[in-house]
Order: structure tokens, then C-alpha cells, then sequence
């Protein structure tokens, strides 16, 4: 069984890895390479007369194909690596509880993956522009890892736990990295528009839901069939 | 009995099989959205933009 959950991982991951990448040039590089041009000061939203006002439109992807090749290659190392978590999880849950795994139930897996490892941290945290000035990295990583590890077992706790006490205690848990509140600079140095940053924001998440949603459907098809 | 031979390794995975699964996982992030070495974070560098990985 380890060679499968191994193997089940690593299919996932690729489907999933590629979807996304290919999610990602269509919806998500393009505004991330218009952010550039404010991070580069190319393009200026922010004058210094205070007024605001930019023209819109992406650069589109360009010729730049190592670079974009490098993002194919990391989104299926992201989503193998994931995967690798996301089967570890189900194959414990099955030899625990007996759990049944297919296709479909691998689709709640993903969805909740998404949640505990993208939505979650991103309450806090916004997926940023390059360019974004934010707080110090360490703490942000340790908020950003403790608000994942705490979500996923929250999520656990709700999902397996035998008594409605461990439960609330599974909700409460969720909160918690969100009442504690994650590390932000006391002043705002964003030069990108608003409206830029929050459209990355949005199309990040939803193709990332996506791909998420990809790899736990097919990490459940691959360990359903690799038992048969 | 080549069968029952394949059930029993397919039903009873032991619990070092999950703990190499995720060493692994977290191996490959960490090498994907963490490592700041210069041309892993630049070859890593819209990926990771779009995973909202905290590396910079």
C-alpha cells in the first residue's frame, strides 16, 4: 500500500499540477505580470498631484518560456507534495475508521485541503502582487503554517470526532489563528490599484480551488483502484 | 494465491507507509514554495506568487 499511495500521490499531482499551471496562465500569470509593471514602476497608479488612475490591461504572458516552463514544473511539485499530504491523510483515515475512499470522496478531501491550505491562511494573509511590501517573513511563515496545521485538524476533529464537545472544540480551533490575527505592517505601501490586487486575490483562490478540487478527486480514483 | 498474496500487502499498510508519504510531501514544498536559495525562489517565483506561498 505504500507504493500505491505513493503512486496515487504522484498521479494526482500531475493531473492536478497541470491543470492548475494551465488555470494559472489564463487567468492568474496575466495579472500577476501586470503587477509587475507597478512593481518595476513601468506603470503608476499612485501620482504624486494625489490622484489616482492607471490604464488597465495585462502585458499578456510574453515570450518568456523558461519562465513559464518553471511554472508548470513547481505547480506539479506544489501539487505532488500536497498530494503526497492529502493520500497520507485518507490512507490513515481509511486503516482508522474504515473509511470508504473513491473518486467522489477524495473531491471532499481536496475541498477541505483547499480550505485548511489556501483559503484559511489567505483570511490573513491575501495572496500578494509581486511588489506587495508585507511584514517580516518569519513571523508570517509561522502564522501561515500554524493557521494550516490548525485548520486541517479543526476540520478533522469535525469531521471524525466522536462527541459534539470535540467538535466545537474543532471549530474553535479553526478560529483561532483569526483571533490571534496574522502579522501586517502598521502602514500601507501597495503600489499596485486596489482593484488589481483584489482580482489576483480572487482568481488565485478560485483556481486554486480548482486544482485542489482535481487532486483529491483523482488522489481517491487512484486509491480506490490501485485496492481492487 | 498470488491474489491472496497482493490482498494482504494491499490491506495492511503500516504506519511508516503515511509517515514517508508526508516526509516526502512536505520534502517537495518545502523545495517548491519555501527554499530561498536564488534560483529556486526565481525558477519558483510565479508559481509561487499564485500559491500564496510566504517566501519573501
Amino acid at each position: 500500500m505504500s507504493k500505491n499511495l505513493l503512486s496515487s500521490a504522484v498521479f494526482a499531482g500531475l493531473i492536478a499540477g497541470s491543470v492548475a499551471a494551465l488555470l494559472q496562465f489564463l487567468f492568474v500569470i496575466p495579472l500577476l505580470l501586470e503587477g509587475e509593471l507597478y512593481e518595476t514602476g513601468a506603470r503608476l497608479h499612485f501620482l504624486s498631484d494625489g490622484m489616482t488612475q492607471s490604464e488597465k490591461g495585462t502585458p499578456g504572458l510574453g515570450g518568456e518560456w523558461d519562465r513559464h516552463i518553471m511554472t508548470v514544473v513547481f505547480n506539479v511539485i506544489s501539487y505532488t507534495g500536497y498530494a503526497l499530504v492529502l493520500v497520507a491523510a485518507m490512507g490513515f483515515a481509511k486503516a482508522q475508521r474504515g473509511l470508504e475512499l473513491s473518486a467522489n470522496s477524495g473531491l471532499i478531501w481536496g475541498l477541505c485541503g483547499f480550505i485548511a491550505v489556501q483559503l484559511a491562511p489567505a483570511v490573513g494573509l491575501p495572496p500578494e502582487l509581486p511588489g506587495t511590501p508585507a511584514a517580516e517573513l518569519a513571523p508570517r511563515q509561522v502564522w501561515w503554517l500554524s493557521t494550516i496545521i490548525a485548520t486541517a485538524v479543526g476540520l478533522s476533529l469535525i469531521a471524525f470526532a466522536r462527541t459534539g464537545l470535540w467538535q466545537i472544540a474543532g471549530g474553535i480551533l479553526i478560529l483561532l489563528p483569526h483571533l490571534i490575527g496574522a502579522p501586517h505592517l502598521d502602514t500601507y505601501f501597495g503600489v499596485a490599484p486596489p482593484e488589481l490586487s483584489a482580482e489576483f486575490v480572487t482568481q488565485s483562490l478560485g483556481m486554486a480551488a480548482i486544482g485542489w478540487s482535481v487532486m483529491g478527486y483523482f488522489a481517491g480514483y487512484f486509491l480506490s483502484r490501485s485496492e481492487d | 494465491m498470488t491474489t491472496q498474496t497482493a490482498n494482504i500487502a494491499t490491506t495492511r499498510t503500516g504506519f511508516g507507509a503515511y509517515v514517508l508519504a508526508l516526509t516526502v510531501g512536505v520534502a517537495l514544498l518545502t523545495v517548491s514554495g519555501m527554499a530561498q536559495a536564488t534560483v529556486l525562489h526565481d525558477a519558483a517565483h510565479d508559481q509561487r506568487h499564485a500559491m500564496a506561498f510566504p517566501c519573501h
